[in-house]
């Protein structure tokens, strides 16, 4: 039985009652306990060094050779807090309520409301930090509004709010390594997660420069190791993201919640050829002045600017008259793809649509637009070398964001006893569909103001004590030698196929059969070329290298192992959902108008999966209970 | 398109390296230099040599992880990017590509393009922040900063930390990167307090990695694909000297 742990009492004083009664460590004893954090993105670094604050001991991973690259450093944005500077209305409880219904009623009440109380205290800690977010002239902090709310709750650091916050964060830990109490361990990889008594106990790493696999035991294990998006091959994350620590963590015992739930944003950039490696987002704001549309006849062949208005069909302004170009991530990235699957996409490959500034050109002047997204154009222009003041922007779904992750309860642990799981590893607070700037939102508040103290729960009432030290060294030096042969087997097999290649054959798969649409049929299709792709990787694999030195090609091959495995449960969660919602959209499942249609009856739970040593999946189910909220349809029409 | 490269291969960190030359063809004008590595390296990976190694992540110019020589241009030959944001468009048909990895004392080179930076990373743990522990912020808005100065410290915590500055200076030096931290912190008011204490233990820090001693002659802002400016460095020795 899952039980997620929530504490009694009416929700705003959930979190206040569990602060009020969890466990507390002595501070003469807490370094004592050594904690071993995976991951120096926003969500690890800010978890490792409030923890090191605290006195504990703490060692922590990252594969990066510096903690300051982790992917957060792309986040662009901006992120929410309900601090109601502009006194619009906004609260802690609206805050709430639109996580809640932007991820379409399919995630905890307690988690998002903790997340919104949080928000506030957060950006407290970053200006206090430094981090140069963007003022009026009077001095005080100035905020902006995304995409699916009424408020601007938005705080900014121009187009490098990640980059600012992860350097907060970041510099905090490395103020705690300098005064020793974190041992950063750059340039190390998890291969596996040591689990002994059903308790997690330690990590196997790889050090990516001289090949050396060590075992590292502690008294509890936090992975804040990301997004798995890579798993699309082309997607907005960075080349070395990847699924690898959670679906090893998997593999013990942990369980995964919603896998294939996966966020595609509507405006990246077109794929323009084969050897393409990441697709490049554009930032969101852009819609705000931008017109969306497609050629009315399909497979019109003229120039954008040729086309008249006459023969553009404008398909946000025409399905969602009130939000228009603004309607929300899922909504615009599905239109965008039903467009260009009934042949009507632009560009080269006939898989764009185009972002149009002409109207707000001719209306406010260049200067204006200038001004507002200038930096924008001349990304654009360095990335495509096309003049987006002259001729639109061509743009595309890409997957971006996942939902899905390690299934966590209230305090963020995983159902194997002292795994927690923050940021974007963990399923928790965005339901189906993430609203935008909430998830830098949610791995720092994950980090800065939750783990230390459920981390600290754990460990004072954990009774580690009576481990049998013997058998758990056998555990380690088991797994240890686990992770050699596998690596020497990856490199045995010395076929005709590099690592890259299965990755972008199961890219391919993943986005023409579950990706934006699904269907019963196309899924199935996808669950038989997987399992042949899998085989074909075990028998043509080619590793290129040794697995004693610096080997980028052993890395992406173990990764693209791990995916292999995951993508077949991201297809059989697509499958067993038989309802659409939020990011999720199956197409025998909509409205008359072809809106996502919704079953709260069958499918008001999140599912959460097992997997066997066999590789079956079993399906549990965390039922979800909306006492605050009513669960209503989500109409942007 | 076709391109003759020479690459600069290096075995590991002990042995002496050399250019090795790879004619390409069939490459797209929107391939970008990472992209063209790839496709290089499953031609190498194919034929049984070794790939080369090269690191890239973000690959649009914000995580800082790339960075190599082409052609003695530090990052890229155009202005304010990236190699990651470096596309065949911008160079012709037939050109001939030196790809080295940037050079200095205090950057190693690990394996062929890689090289250590981890010397940053402890120039910014000798001070490069400020001394705030979780729990103990006041009220963001109870520090009013001047929306000029906020944009001030951003243009200078820009930096992506990618060591381009150091590459293109002739005594090596990291004075770009550290000047920018201090200039950052310095500049806010939660930061003034700890200014003088962090720019003596940055410096500190700099100097014992074996940085070189900063002559400004400006090169480094002219290939930072931040443009963070020269400015900070001024500000560096300020707060150094006088703080
Ligand atoms: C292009 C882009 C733009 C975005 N814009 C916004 C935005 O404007 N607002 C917003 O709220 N959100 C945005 N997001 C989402 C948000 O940035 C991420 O969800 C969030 O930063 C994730 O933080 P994290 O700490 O969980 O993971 P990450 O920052 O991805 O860090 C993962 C860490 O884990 C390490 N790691 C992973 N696997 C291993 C392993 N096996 N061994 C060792 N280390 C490992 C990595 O080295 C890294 O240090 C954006 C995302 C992208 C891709
Ligand atoms: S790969 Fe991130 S800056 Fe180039």
């Amino acid at each position: 039985m899952l039980d997620a742990r929530i504490p009694e009492g009416p929700l705003e004083l959930k979190w206040t009652q569990f602060k009020a009664t969890c466990l507390l460590i002595n501070p003469a004893n807490r370094r004592k306990h050594k904690v071993i954090v995976v991951g120096t993105g926003l969500a690890g670094a800010s978890c490792a060094a409030s923890l090191s604050e605290l006195g504990f001991h703490v060692e922590v991973f990252t594969f990066h050779d510096s903690a300051r690259r982790a992917h957060s450093v792309a986040a662009q944005g901006g992120i929410n807090a309900a601090k109601n500077y502009k006194n619009d209305g906004d609260s802690i409880w609206r805050m709430f309520y639109d996580t809640v219904k932007g991820g379409d009623f399919r995630s905890r009440e307690a988690n998002i409301y903790r997340m919104a109380e949080c928000s506030m205290a957060l950006i407290d800690q970053a200006v206090a930090q430094g981090v140069p977010f963007a003022r009026e002239y009077s001095g005080y902090l100035s905020n902006r509004s995304f995409g699916g709310v009424q408020v601007s709750r938005t705080f900014y650091a121009r187009g490098q709010t990640g980059q600012q916050l992860l350097q907060g964060a970041y510099q905090s830990l490395m103020r705690q390594q300098k005064i020793g109490s974190v041992v950063l361990h750059t340039r190390h990889e998890m291969m596996d997660l040591v689990v002994y008594d059903n308790k997690a106990r330690g990590i196997i790493s790889r050090n990516l420069d001289t090949g050396e696999i060590k075992s590292h035991s502690a008294d509890a294990v936090v992975l804040a190791t990301g997004g798995y998006g890579k798993i699309y091959y082309l997607s907005t994350l960075a080349m070395n993201c990847n699924a690898s620590a959670i679906w090893r963590a998997h593999k013990k015992g942990a369980y995964f919640a919603a896998p294939s739930w996966t966020q595609f944003h509507p405006t990246s950039l077109p794929q323009m050829g084969d050897y393409q490696s990441k697709l490049t987002l554009m930032s969101e704001s852009l819609r705000n002045d931008g017109r969306i549309w497609v050629p009315k006849k399909a497979g019109d062949d003229r120039k954008p600017n040729d086309i008249p208005e006459n023969d553009r069909d404008y398909y946000l302004e025409r399905k969602y008259p009130s939000f228009g170009n603004l309607a929300p991530r899922d909504i615009s990235s599905r239109a965008a793809i039903e467009q260009i699957n009934a042949g009507h996409g632009a560009g080269p490959l006939k898989n764009a649509v185009y972002l149009d500034f002409k109207e707000s050109i001719d209306r406010e002047g260049k200067q204006v637009i200038e001004k507002r997204y200038g930096n924008l154009f001349n990304m654009y222009e360095k990335i495509t070398g096309i003049n987006a003041y002259q001729e639109p922007m061509l743009i595309s779904p890409a997957a971006h964001f996942s939902m899905g992750g390690l299934w966590v309860d209230y305090g963020l642990m995983s159902n194997l006893k002292g795994l927690f799981v923050l940021g974007e590893a963990n399923f928790a607070d965005h339901g189906a569909n993430r609203l935008g700037a909430n998830s830098l939102l949610q791995a720092c508040v994950d980090g800065y103001f939750i783990s230390h103290y459920t981390i600290m729960d754990y460990l004072a009432g954990n009774g580690l004590s009576k481990t049998d030290e013997k058998g758990l060294k056998e555990q380690f030096d088991k797994d240890t030698i686990r992770v050699k042969e596998r690596l020497q087997k990856l490199l045995s097999i010395q076929g005709d196929k590099t690592p890259e290649t299965f990755h972008k054959e199961l890219g391919r798969i993943l986005y023409s059969k579950c990706g934006l649409l699904r269907n019963a049929h196309a899924l199935q299709m996808a669950r038989e070329e997987l399992k042949n792709l899998q085989q074909e990787f075990h028998q043509r694999l080619l590793v290129a290298g040794e697995a004693h030195s610096i080997n980028f090609e052993l890395e992406k091959a173990a990764r693209v192992e791990d995916y292999l495995q995951l993508a077949p449960l991201i297809v059989e969660d697509a499958l067993q959902r038989e309802e659409s919602c939020g990011a999720h959209f199956r197409e025998e499942f909509q409205t008359k108008e072809g809106e996502a249609l919704r079953n709260d009856n069958d499918f008001g739970y999140v599912s959460v999966w097992e997997s066997t040593e066999k590789g079956e999946f079993i399906l549990h189910k965390e039922h979800l209970d909306f006492n605050y909220v009513t669960v209503s349809e989500r109409s942007y029409k | 398109m076709k391109l003759t490269l020479h690459i600069w291969r290096q075995k590991n960190a002990g042995s002496k390296g050399n250019f090795k030359t790879y004619p390409l063809e069939g490459l797209d004008p929107n391939m970008s230099v990472p992209e063209m590595l790839d496709h290089l390296n499953e031609i190498l990976i194919r034929k049984g040599e070794d790939p080369v190694a090269f690191e890239s992540d973000c690959r649009e110019g914000i995580c800082g992880q790339c960075g190599f020589v082409i052609n003695g241009h530090i990052q890229s030959p155009e202005k304010s990017a990236t190699t990651c944001q470096t596309h065949l468009r911008s160079f012709n048909n037939d050109d001939e590509l030196y790809i080295e990895p940037f050079r200095a004392k205090s950057f190693p080179v690990k394996k062929d393009l890689c090289i250590d930076r981890t010397a940053f990373d402890r120039i910014i743990g000798a001070g490069g922040y400020i001394g705030v522990n979780t729990g103990q912020a006041p009220e963001a808005n109870s520090i009013l900063i001047g929306h000029d100065t906020a944009e001030e410290a951003f243009d200078a915590a820009a930096c992506i930390g990618c060591g381009a500055c150091v590459a293109t200076c002739k005594n090596a030096s990291a004075a770009l990167f550290t000047g920018a931290k201090i200039a950052h912190l310095a500049m806010l008011p939660q930061g003034k307090l700890e200014a003088k204490a962090r720019a003596r233990a940055m410096v500190e820090q700099m100097d014992a990695e074996g940085f070189g001693a900063c002559t400004f002659t400006r090169a480094c802002e002219v290939v930072c694909p931040q443009s963070v400016s020269v400015a900070n460095i001024v500000k560096m020795n300020k707060e150094f000297l006088w703080g």
